[in-house]
């Protein structure tokens, strides 16, 4: 760790200690010019000018998984809310990036794992709550119980000047987005200037970050080719339950980790198994992405989740643990 | 006329039949038709669960379904099928790369979707 990331880390862990939350920054997500001048243009062709706000990304909390990976069930989802509660300021906009529930083929089971997903997501103190479907939510059923809940599985919309975009690469069952989506989203797209900031949020990666673990969307190039006409674009998805940053093209994607288990890292390990509980870090590589809007410059920071139990000096040393970064 | 003219079908037919079983004979004792290995996809496995193949010999997987859609995929063989259930796919694969390889089901089956692999080896 370099001494700047060092100092900041520290500063940031000792604050977070009472919300029992662990934050590291990462590299700006864009880093192209934010005068005055270009905001003002954005602004009036976008018909919204930017202005700062933050918002945050939570996945795959697979409400109803009941295993040996996490025996803790909605535990931490439940902690991440309160988490984001516990924010000096509530975020502009909370994203779901998919796998909000486990599936069951019970439907009725389904539905209700899908209700109490809601119950703990409406406790989310925020302006606006938004959602994709993962597989585990809309793979079985071609997205019929997600769209009872939360509507349309893709979809778009502006926010203070950024456009966000909302794709589902589940509902077809296989890891794709298919040629329909993508004609949507060239046409959505078609009003922006290249220099317009997007946000795109999905379940799987758009590239091939590990395809025999299924990792990867097999029309993400089509997606890729349309997004990369654009300056300042940024990809947040679920579904391989660990933090990844990637850059291709000149966009930058982020992976999230889960709230449920976490995911072995793809170069290290030949299986793809859930790390194992461990019960004196139950949240141990879990946890949410808080994400700072300023201009076109999209900043990401991770918050890794810890128990209040762990407030002592057990709760330090976990949180000072490097490689739990 | 009625006999000569039978005696030229029964002439014509036999020839056909000494034609068509020709035809078929290289096809009898060809050695290069590729080597048959089936493959069935049931939640949430494929069995048998590993394969060996040789370099550069061409061999057609044939894959079934017991239950519901699967997919069998491998970004490395270039394979990508969907296996519905009551049905067979055959894809042919002529392998040039020594190396294990895994294909996944990419087409959610449930729960335990994730794990749903096998291996190709390729020696």
């Amino acid at each position: 760790m370099k001494e700047l990331d060092r100092r900041s880390f520290l500063r940031i862990a000792g604050t977070s200690i009472g919300v029992g939350a662990l934050y590291k920054v990462l590299p700006a997500a864009a880093m192209t010019g934010t005068s005055g001048e270009m905001l003002r243009e954005l602004g009036k062709k976008n018909g919204e000018k930017v202005t700062p706000f933050t918002f945050v990304q939570m996945s795959d909390t697979h409400v109803g998984f009941n295993g040996a990976p996490n025996p803790t069930g909605t535990k931490a989802f439940e902690a991440a809310v309160a988490t984001v509660n516990s924010l000096p300021q509530a975020p502009d906009l909370v994203l779901f990036t998919g796998d909000l529930t486990h599936d069951s083929e019970d439907k009725d089971e389904h539905a209700a794992r899908m209700k109490h997903f809601h119950q703990i997501a409406g406790t989310i103190k925020a302006g606006k709550i938004v959602y994709v479907p993962g597989e585990h939510d809309a793979g079985l059923d071609g997205g019929a119980l997600f769209r009872d809940h939360f509507g349309e599985t893709h979809y778009s919309f502006d926010h203070r000047g950024v456009h966000f975009v909302g794709l589902d690469n589940v509902t077809r069952a296989k890891p794709e987005v298919g040629k329909e989506q993508i004609a949507w989203l060239e046409q959505d797209l078609a009003r922006f200037p290249k220099t317009a900031p997007i946000v795109v949020f999905t379940h799987r990666p758009l590239f091939d970050l590990k395809p025999e673990w299924e990792w990867f969307t097999s029309d993400g190039d089509d997606v890729m080719n349309i997004l990369q006409r654009y300056d300042n674009v940024t990809v947040l998805y679920g579904h391989i339950h660990r933090d990844d940053e990637h850059e291709e093209n000149h966009i930058k994607h982020f992976g999230a980790r889960s709230l449920i288990f976490s995911f072995p890292d793809p170069q290290k390990s030949a299986m793809k198994k859930p790390m194992p509980f461990d019960k004196d870090h139950p949240f141990q590589n879990l946890g949410i992405r808080s994400l700072d809007v300023r201009g076109t410059n999209v900043q990401p920071h991770e918050v890794e989740l810890t128990m209040r139990e762990f407030s002592g000096m057990n709760g330090i040393h976990q949180m000072l643990k490097e490689q739990s970064l | 006329m009625w006999r000569k003219r039978i005696a030229a079908i029964a002439g014509t037919v036999t020839l056909a039949l000494i034609v068509s079983l020709s035809a078929q004979e290289p096809q009898k004792v060809s050695a290069q038709e590729p080597r048959v290995i089936d493959i069935t996809a049931k939640k949430f496995a494929f069995a048998p669960s590993s394969i060996t193949l040789k370099k550069g010999e061409t061999v057609t997987l044939r894959i079934r379904s017991e239950d519901v859609t699967h997919g069998f995929f491998s970004r490395q063989l270039k394979i990508d099928e969907t296996i519905e259930p009551g049905k067979t796919e055959e894809v042919t694969v002529t392998p040039q790369t020594a190396g294990t390889f895994t294909t996944i089901c990419d087409h959610f089956c449930g729960a335990g979707h994730g794990n749903m692999s096998m291996t190709i080896v390729v020696e």
